[in-house]
């Protein structure tokens, strides 16, 4: 019974910190959701008997493939900088 | 219009995956596949105390070649794609703290990396966990001590040599007469011990060597290409 109730609960988060990946303005933010998205499913696959899929979700997917991401986003705002202001690039434009 | 459709199709995949919801209670007892693996014949086969090292390094051997494959492929992309080296950067000096921890932690770290993947076939891990982990060891190293030089040419060469030395392995088992990457070609050994299994330690322990390899040189692609303010 309680393990139905804490997959849940760890459902419920994993969804709510990809809706924050999707729906937030400022990138610096979507990319941590994404690395506590990958976090949440590695305890998950723990909670499901699977040790070895949780070790490799977790240094890969919340760990490396987020720092990847920082490097691309470094990179990213210096290539816009000669054009446009730096605050810009920050945020999502508005639909 | 097109939130009504998207809408349709995400009700939709709730009504098609909700039945697997309901009908999943916690098995009690091994599934018909993982029955078929732990047999006790099958077990003595192999002889690995970890059951999933054993299916993915011997049963499922020439997966685990494809997987290595790809790993290969996209460092070389990824070497073939960021091939513009940068200037010197001036960037903000680090904290003490954060270098002295740093001078603690990466030794660690490394030897919690080379001792997932070396007791591979005892304890939950393997190679890929342990070349992650040590992959994890060099990107703080880049973070903590930017100015430290990144030798090129010796993560480049343990890494085809990993490589080379694992399909090696892989294909002493077809002309020894037992299979391609049969794992009876060392002696397989008393059960649990370190020096059992026969050739799984030293294939996973490659395979660990080659992955961490090629991650820090990804890594390092990324990091190499990042200009100055």
């Amino acid at each position: 019974m309680e393990f139905k109730i804490i997959t849940t609960l760890l459902g419920i988060l994993m969804l709510a910190m990809s809706l924050i990946a999707i729906y937030h303005k400022k990138m610096i933010v979507a990319v941590i959701a994404t690395g506590a998205v990958g976090l949440f499913a590695s305890i998950m696959y723990l909670f499901l008997a699977a040790p070895d899929v949780a070790m490799t979700e977790a240094a890969i997917g919340s760990g490396l493939s987020t720092i990847i991401f920082f490097y691309v986003l470094n990179r990213i705002r210096q290539n816009d900088k000669e054009g446009r202001e730096s605050d810009e690039i920050d945020e999502i434009p508005n639909k | 219009m097109k939130k009504l459709l998207v809408l349709f199709i995400l009700a939709a995949l709730v009504g098609v995956l909700y039945p697997l919801y309901e009908s999943f209670d916690g098995n009690t007892e091994l599934s018909e596949v993982a029955r078929f693996y732990a047999k006790s014949e099958n077990v003595q086969k192999v002889n690995s105390q970890n059951l999933v090292t054993a299916v993915v390094v011997t049963y499922r051997g020439l997966d685990t070649l494809g997987e290595v494959t790809i790993l290969f492929l996209t460092a070389a992309i990824i070497a073939f794609f960021l091939k513009k080296e940068s200037e010197k950067r001036t960037l903000r000096k680090n904290s003490e703290i954060f270098k002295t921890a740093s001078k603690l932690l990466i030794p660690i770290i490394t030897m919690l990396g080379i001792y997932i993947f070396i007791n591979g076939h005892l304890t939950p891990g393997g190679g890929f966990q342990g070349g992650a982990v040590i992959a994890s060891a060099v990107i703080l190293m880049f973070l903590a001590f930017p100015n430290m030089e990144f030798s090129h040419k010796f993560f480049e060469s343990l890494e085809s040599v990993s490589g080379l030395v694992y399909v090696g392995l892989a294909a002493f088992g077809a002309i020894l007469g037992l299979g391609f990457l049969d794992n009876a070609i060392l002696p397989l050994g008393k059960f649990g011990q370190l020096f059992s299994a026969g050739a799984i330690p030293v294939i996973y322990s490659f395979v660990g060597l080659k992955v961490g390899a090629e991650l820090s040189n990804i890594l390092n692609k990324f990091k190499s290409v990042q200009a100055d303010n």
